[in-house]
């Protein structure tokens, strides 16, 4: 019987696998997901973050996602070795589209696999807040009546939020 | 002694850096990149420089420093032919 080999969890660095991906345009969930899956999985858990129609009241027809990749893709996997420290998990991936999307497009994706529920929520929902503060991204927002603008965002945020707050 | 008077001297002299700008920063210098000459020691001196000359709405309390895409502290010296980037405050996700 012809066994494929399973890559453990800690393999994406031995063998140089992106485990935080910049794309341009459309991130694909399928191909991510087939990235996460493992026998030994109990749970998956994908956060996809995407493109909505309004905000703050205006009417919103799409958005321009500007990145500094290489910063972008070190922070990432920061986030993620950090949610693979933290919590019980098998596989955590994520990836945020970068150019120009449309309403109801999937800006941001974030899957994690775990042998159990819990550990697949923690993990997803520490990655998608810290991608959301710590992510060198800049959200350009157009508007049907308005020319497109950044949006004010927030300082980043360099250190996990953890370490932040006992640092204080 | 002979150290001493050496970094002297580096934080005096004109230095080429290059630096690349993001977001509101772009927009408002109207360049993605370019080298500048600068006597700036620190990345905070060269920021104050840059802010003055194209009325860069942030204060430095609102954005961040990489320096050869690393992020670091706003009084890490800059040398010579280094890559220096300033973060506009971030709304990813």
């Amino acid at each position: 019987m012809n066994v494929s080999p399973i890559l453990a969890p800690s393999s994406a660095k031995k063998f140089n696998v992106r485990t935080f991906s910049l794309v341009r345009k459309t991130v694909e969930p399928d191909a991510l997901r087939c990235q996460v899956e493992r026998p030994e999985a109990g749970a998956f858990l994908a956060f996809e973050g995407w493109v909505r129609n309004r905000n703050d009241g205006h009417p919103v027809t799409g958005l321009t996602y500007e990145a500094y990749p290489e910063l972008a893709v070190t922070v990432g996997e920061q986030i993620i070795a950090e949610a693979e420290e933290r919590f019980d998990t098998l596989v955590v991936r994520a990836a945020h589209a970068i150019g120009e999307l449309n309403v109801g497009e999937l800006a941001v994706w974030v899957g994690v696999s775990a042998a159990h529920r819990d550990d697949a929520f923690a993990a997803c929902r520490y990655v998608i807040d810290e991608l959301k503060e710590r992510l060198p991204v800049w959200k350009r927002e157009h508007y049907v009546n308005a020319p497109p603008q950044f949006l004010p965002g927030t300082p980043m945020r360099v250190a996990p939020a953890h370490e932040e707050a006992l640092g204080d | 002694m002979e150290g001493a008077r050496h970094m002297d001297e580096a934080a005096s002299a004109v230095k080429s850096v290059h630096v690349r700008y993001f977001a509101t920063l772009r927009e408002r210098r109207g360049l993605e990149e370019e080298i500048l000459q600068t006597r700036a020691a620190t990345a905070a001196e060269l920021y104050e420089e840059l802010r003055k000359a194209y009325d860069f709405p942030f204060a430095p309390e609102h954005l961040r420093v990489a320096v050869d895409d690393a992020l670091c502290e706003w009084d890490t010296p800059i040398g010579d032919g280094q890559r220096v980037v300033f973060l506009p405050p971030v709304s990813g996700g």
